[in-house]
């Protein structure tokens, strides 16, 4: 287990510092830095002095290197537009991102578990069929257009449920603010979750169902019903914890789409987290709020994923095993 | 002590529902276990032993559903019995071993936790208690340091002890029946003979009655008290060992005889039957042996024969025998 968990911290570290090239590269070749800390009152000579300076001319490797070692210090570089440190602006917007994210996960795990499961016992049962008739439909509309549907149905036409915004927040501890403790704020999560999870549902359904199938039909279900096992017990400790192990490395892998997906939804509900925050960062050219969002977004993906991929090594006792020989 | 004897399976008939029309894979199987009697069931692959075993458990899978015929276990009807009545007896008081000790363990849970559910889907007793019967039962198949294996998982151990490993699970509730279908044939050869041994050892000290299907008539032969042979669904051959194996009445059981492979000369030409069995869509009418039957008349395409008493105790389906 040991070795396994050096082999992946060590790739997770090699994945990091991929994505930390991409991001100086696309500083590098789009901003300018001299942008964030001159006006346009600086003469050309002075620029070029303060270029030398701030050793923008230094080798590409070199200035790599520098920001490598800056962003180890959780500077990311300055926000042009708000006029502060980038890592803090993705921080005091990072709360409403991870909320919606992890209320949606927690809406696709509730949700898919269950359906997953029944339409694998019963596929020819008409509510099954309804399900993946629905998951079907759910993964070919685009999300911006569930997220519009929603709000034109529940917001606008029965008026149930508020179309933007966090609402009401609550202020945590480390200034964290949080939807989650007032009714309104929850209320505000409802719609956006839906669109967001709208993706990931059909997917983990259609998963869970495929592996599940493909479980039922193995020798040592049949053999678990000849102890007499009860069929909750088949189904569940024999059956689904089969399909959990490649459901949790997909699981694992979509969160990136899923936060990828943020973008979309949280512009079309106002959600003001880092999705929003990212686009109008592309809108202002802030070069170095996109990097920084890039980098860190890249961070919580790898890190999600590696811990995902230990967890595995917990489920899975080959992976145990061959990691402890 | 009392008569009736264990079970009783009469005319059972197992189909398949298949996109054109039922397929019958086991046609009207009778025959009767004593307590503590060892059957033996041969055939080739196909005839239907396996589904015969599941049956007997009322657990054949879809899209197969037991048709008609009955199955007296212990004096119940297990083809009319409640599903959850049905659960209390499969594991507890009819154990069943599968053939591949290393597709039939779950890979995903230990070997302990494989055994302790298996006694308490059955009994009301403590977590403590059930693992100190499934050590006592890990003893019993000879497997050493039982406390330290019940917490490993099946790949940690190579065939032969996951097939111990099974044999010590069917043992967990003291079961009055065993039904092991090819308890041996996935296993090494060097190996089988030693299997074979512990299960056989074990129906006599515990008492218990075995059904052990193969396609090996020699393995049978060494276990079985009776053999039942089945051919396309059918039992064509019923009786006790010494006749069945020592005298067959049937061809195709005399055929299976001579192509046993410790009958051939050395260096001589293997006394095989000629052809395969057909598939069950293409079984013949009249006797299913018929279209390989070196002594097939005109009577035997025509007629199915009845199984009768044809030689001392043992009844035979042959028109050809008197
Ligand atoms: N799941 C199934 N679907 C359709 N037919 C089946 C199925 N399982 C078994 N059969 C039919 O039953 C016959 C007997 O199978 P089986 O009992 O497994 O044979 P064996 O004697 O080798 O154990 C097969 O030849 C096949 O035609
Ligand atoms: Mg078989």
């Amino acid at each position: 287990m040991f070795a396994f968990f050096i082999r992946r911290v060590t790739q997770a570290v090699f994945v990091m510092l991929v994505i930390s090239l991409i991001g100086f590269t696309i500083k590098q070749s789009v901003g300018d830095p001299l942008r964030e800390i001159t006006g346009i009152s600086v003469s050309a000579a002075e620029r070029d002095a303060l270029r030398e300076k701030l050793g923008l001319n230094d080798p590409f490797l070199l200035q790599w290197g520098r920001f490598l070692a800056r962003a180890l210090q959780g500077d990311l570089g300055n926000s042009f537009y708000f006029k502060r440190p980038a890592l803090q602006v993705i921080l005091g917007k990072a709360p409403a991102t991870l909320e919606l994210v992890f209320s949606t996960s927690l809406l696709v795990v509730l949700l898919s578990i269950p359906i997953g499961i029944y339409a694998a016992v019963r596929p020819r049962a008409w509510l099954a069929r309804f399900f993946m008739g629905v998951s079907i439909v759910g993964v070919s509309i685009p999300v911006f257009l569930t997220a519009i549907l929603l709000i034109y149905v529940f917001s606008v036409g029965l008026g149930w449920l508020p179309s933007f915004g966090r609402g009401e927040l609550v202020t945590l501890f480390g200034g964290w603010q949080s939807g989650y403790f007032t009714s309104d704020g929850l209320k505000h999560l409802i719609l956006p979750s839906i669109a967001l999870s709208s993706i990931m549902l059909p997917l983990f359904i259609r998963l869970i169902r495929a592996e599940m199938k493909e479980v039922l039909e193995t020798d040592y279900i049949k053999y678990a019903r000849a102890k007499g096992l009860k069929p909750g017990r088949v189904l569940l400790v024999h059956g689904f914890k089969n399909t959990l192990l490649p459901v949790i490395t997909v699981g694992g892998v979509q969160l990136g789409t899923l936060i990828a997906f943020t973008i979309l939804t949280e512009t079309v509900f106002q959600w003001q987290g880092m999705g929003a925050m990212f686009i109008e960062a592309v809108d202002r050219a802030d070069t170095s709020l996109i990097v920084a969002y890039l980098v860190f977004v890249g961070a919580l993906f790898v890190t999600v994923n590696t811990v995902v991929d230990l967890v595995y090594g917990l489920v899975n006792p080959m992976i145990r095993i061959a990691g402890r020989r | 002590m009392d008569r009736q004897p264990l079970l009783s399976v009469r005319d059972l008939e197992i189909r398949f529902r298949m996109r054109h029309g039922d397929l019958t894979a086991v046609n009207r199987v009778s025959f009767d276990l004593a307590r503590g009697d060892r059957l033996g069931i041969v055939g080739e692959s196909g005839a239907g032993k396996s589904v015969t075993g599941f049956g007997i458990l009322n657990l054949v899978s879809k899209p197969g559903y037991i048709a008609g015929g009955r199955l007296l276990f212990e004096g119940r009807e297990l083809t009319a019995l409640p599903e959850e009545d049905l659960r209390q007896i499969r594991g507890n008081r009819i154990s069943m071993i599968f053939q591949d000790p290393m597709m039939t363990l779950n890979p995903v849970l230990t070997i302990g936790t494989q055994m302790v559910e298996t006694i308490l889907a059955h009994r009301a007793i403590s977590r403590a208690e059930a693992t100190a019967i499934a050590l006592d039962r890990i003893r019993k198949v000879a497997i050493p340091s039982p406390q330290k294996r019940l917490q490993q998982y099946p790949h940690e151990f190579s065939g032969g002890m996951r097939q111990r490993i099974v044999i010590a699970i069917a043992l967990l509730n003291s079961p009055a029946l065993i039904i092991a279908d090819e308890p041996t044939t996935a296993l090494d050869v060097t190996i089988q003979a030693d299997i074979l041994e512990l299960l056989l050892g074990l129906c006599q000290s515990e008492k218990m009655g075995l059904i052990l299907i193969t396609h090996d008539l020699a393995v049978v032969s060494q276990v079985a008290e009776r053999i039942a042979v089945m051919y396309a669904g059918t039992i064509v051959e019923i009786g006790p060992t010494a006749q069945v194996a020592g005298n067959p009445q049937h061809p195709y059981t005399r055929g299976l005889l001579g192509a046993l492979p410790q009958r051939v000369p050395r260096g001589g030409r293997l006394n095989q039957i000629p052809g395969m069995m057909p598939t069950l869509t293409r079984v013949p009418e009249g006797c299913p042996f018929s279209n390989r039957c070196t002594l097939c008349e005109e009577v035997c395409r025509r007629r199915v024969p009845p199984l009768e008493p044809k030689a001392a105790g043992c009844l035979a389906a042959c028109h050809l025998l008197d």
